[in-house]
């Protein structure tokens, strides 16, 4: 198990989870110091769940491709 | 005033999610778990970004992070001592100079390489007041965060403590080692995303650092720097002075704990080569370097933001214990509220697991095979393992319940800790780097040393306590005591350590290869690239350290 998959998938679910509640509630009591913090630090998780995703996925593939070399090199 | 977050049905989704999966990683790994070395050495093949991560996280449980915002609070910036000067040096030295010999020499616990080195007591010493002191810290820590949940949430203390063992024993049991590890991987990013927007919020209000030194500047002057006031214990809020803190904590307490405390040697010794060992404390120090943005900041921002008059109290004065919780109650609405206390239940459980599996092997390699069943198939031994994490657990819960009950117990018993780690480093470092050093010169130098930290304690006293002899001494303060009780205990261990060895007969110099320096010839780094080679990692570690002091001077 590559473990950036299962932290890119948590981090991604987080991401939205907080988008979604931040975009359906305002108002001083959402948005201490005048930030609606849920809505900009969900994006920012949101962000790093799909890098962690996207490295690995690059890891996968990559491990697909030597693979690949290997069998292909004995020919 | 009392503090009470009242979560809304975003913020349980959340610690919900975050409890399924790490019972699907602990599921996950439960295939790969084939032999003993899976379970408590993870198979010694993790990667050492993971190996690095979790060296660090093994060490910021819960009680970590309320304690550092509480001492932020408390002291000011001085507190990032206890991570620069008192973390990373040992952090460095670990990697590059004993590395070596904690895989090179195979051994599978920190107490397995004593027993290699010296002889059969050393190791017995060790590994038994270590197996005692993880269970009853693990105990302890479970204790304060069920007292925490209580208040915060209202959680029935009952119900914090057995939930948060029965998920912690599913996934040890299931995944050992790997489990524990990735799961500490997953707190370092839950702490670091979850808490760094406190440090947003609270800059963005305070004005950022200029606000924040003009707020500062006429109730707690100093308090944003390090070294300005050390030049006298009187000057500065610890009560410290320079060469106290340099030689206690810099050197005595913080090299004895990050370079022989198993927790966190496992995770190096769980790396797939010696390369990756070395480097794992070496990546753990990067991010070291930088957590007092993360958990010491919102202390001191608290303490700027909120008048004293509004914390949370305790016997009348404001209770800085409270600090962290009081951030994210100001500045965590719902749904932020939710990460900010996965990341909590997160630091609390990795920190649990980490004790849990450190336990197990000592338990299982050091005490149980060494002294109850000698030769048994592998598989009888990976049975053992599963099961000690179960009565790991259990006696850890006991040891809540135990605390509990009695209110000055947990003082006592981090006292009598201190007294067991304060010479430990002496040990070590006679034993890896100086091949006269014998079995019995290890064995009564960690017990005298264990005796003038005894004793040291009970000849001063500092704030009330100690002195339980007679008083030749008052320090400033309680930390000044610990600092010097340290520096007497190493002083002592050393010395009789040496004339002990000196008297005793030595080991032939045939067995000590690959455990000492001197016998041990040095591997080869010529195949990797300059930036791959740990020494010029360690060499980069410690020049960021060295400009963040000079930033924070």
């Amino acid at each position: 198990m590559d473990l950036r998959t299962p932290i890119g998938l948590l981090f991604s679910i987080f991401g939205v989870l907080l988008l979604g509640f931040g975009a359906t509630h305002t108002g001083a009591e959402f948005e201490r110091v005048g930030v609606n913090v849920n809505l900009t630090w969900g994006g920012v998780l949101l962000g790093f769940g799909l890098f962690m995703l996207l490295l690995a996925a690059l890891a996968r593939r990559k491990a697909a491709s030597d693979k690949h070399e290997v069998a292909g090199g004995g020919r | 005033m009392s503090l009470h977050f009242h979560p809304l049905l975003i913020d349980y989704t959340i610690i919900g999610l975050y409890f399924a999966f790490v019972l699907g990683i602990g599921f996950l790994l439960r295939k790969q778990m084939k032999t003993s070395e899976d379970f408590f050495l993870s198979g010694r093949s993790v990667a050492s970004w993971i190996t690095g991560l979790a060296f660090l996280s093994a060490n910021l449980g819960a009680l970590e992070m309320i304690g550092m915002a509480a001492s932020g609070a408390k002291y000011g910036m001085l507190t990032s001592h206890f991570y620069w000067i008192g973390a990373v040096p040992a952090m460095v030295f670990v990697a590059i100079f004993m590395m070596p010999f904690y895989y090179g020499s195979k051994a599978r616990s920190v107490p397995e390489y004593l027993r290699l080195r010296f002889d059969e007591k050393t190791r017995a010493l060790n590994a038994m007041t270590f197996a005692v002191m993880t269970l009853l810290t693990s105990g302890m820590s479970m204790y304060a965060m069920a007292l925490l949940f209580q208040s915060l949430m209202g959680w029935h203390f009952a119900v914090s403590v057995w939930l948060s063992a029965g998920i912690v024993l599913a996934y040890t049991v299931t995944g050992g080692l790997t489990s524990s590890i990735y799961n500490e991987v997953l707190q370092f990013f839950l702490i670091v995303l979850g808490f760094i927007p406190l440090t947003f919020l609270g800059l963005k209000q305070v004005g950022g650092w200029a606000g924040l030194s003009s707020r500062l500047a006429t109730t707690h002057p100093g308090y944003l720097h390090m070294w300005k006031n050390m030049n006298h214990a009187s000057a500065n809020p610890m009560g410290v002075e320079w060469f106290g803190l340099v030689m206690g904590l810099g050197f005595v307490l913080s090299f004895g704990y990050w370079c022989t405390d198993f927790l966190v040697i496992q995770r190096a010794m769980a790396a797939k080569d010696m390369t990756g060992a070395q480097r794992t404390p070496l990546i753990a120090a990067l991010p070291k370097m930088l957590f007092p943005f993360v958990v010491i900041l919102p202390g001191i921002l608290a303490l700027a933001l909120v008048p004293l008059t509004q914390w949370p109290a305790q016997n009348g004065t404001a209770n800085f214990n409270q600090a962290l919780p009081l951030m994210i109650a100001q500045y965590y609405p719902s749904g932020m509220l939710g990460l900010g206390l996965t990341a909590l239940l997160a630091s609390f459980m990795s920190g649990m697991a980490g004790n849990v599996t450190a336990f197990n092997s000592v338990f299982t390699y050091d005490i149980y095979q060494s002294y109850i069943r000698k030769s048994a198939p592998d598989k009888h031994y990976l049975a053992v393992g599963r099961w000690t994490t179960l009565v790991g657990i259990v006696l850890s819960v006991g040891t809540a319940y135990v605390v509990a009950q009695f209110d000055n117990l947990m003082d006592y018993m981090q006292l009598v800790f201190s007294f067991v780690n304060a010479p430990l480093f002496a040990t070590f470092l006679l034993g890896m780097f100086w091949k006269r050093a014998t079995g019995h010169g290890a064995f009564w130098g960690l017990l005298s040393g264990i005796c003038a930290a005894t004793g040291h304690y009970g000849l001063t006293t500092a704030e009330g306590k100690g002195g339980w002899i007679a008083v030749l001494h008052t320090y400033p303060s309680s930390m000044a005591q610990n600092f010097w009780g340290a520096i007497w205990a190493f002083s002592v261990s050393l010395i009789m350590t040496i004339i002990l060895s000196l008297l005793t007969e030595p080991r032939p110099e045939a067995e000590l290869v690959g455990l000492v320096r001197s016998m041990t010839p040095r591997a080869s780094e010529s195949h990797l690239a300059w930036y791959q080679r740990p020494v010029y990692l360690g060499m980069g570690v410690v020049a960021v350290l060295i400009g963040l002091n000079i930033w924070f001077r």
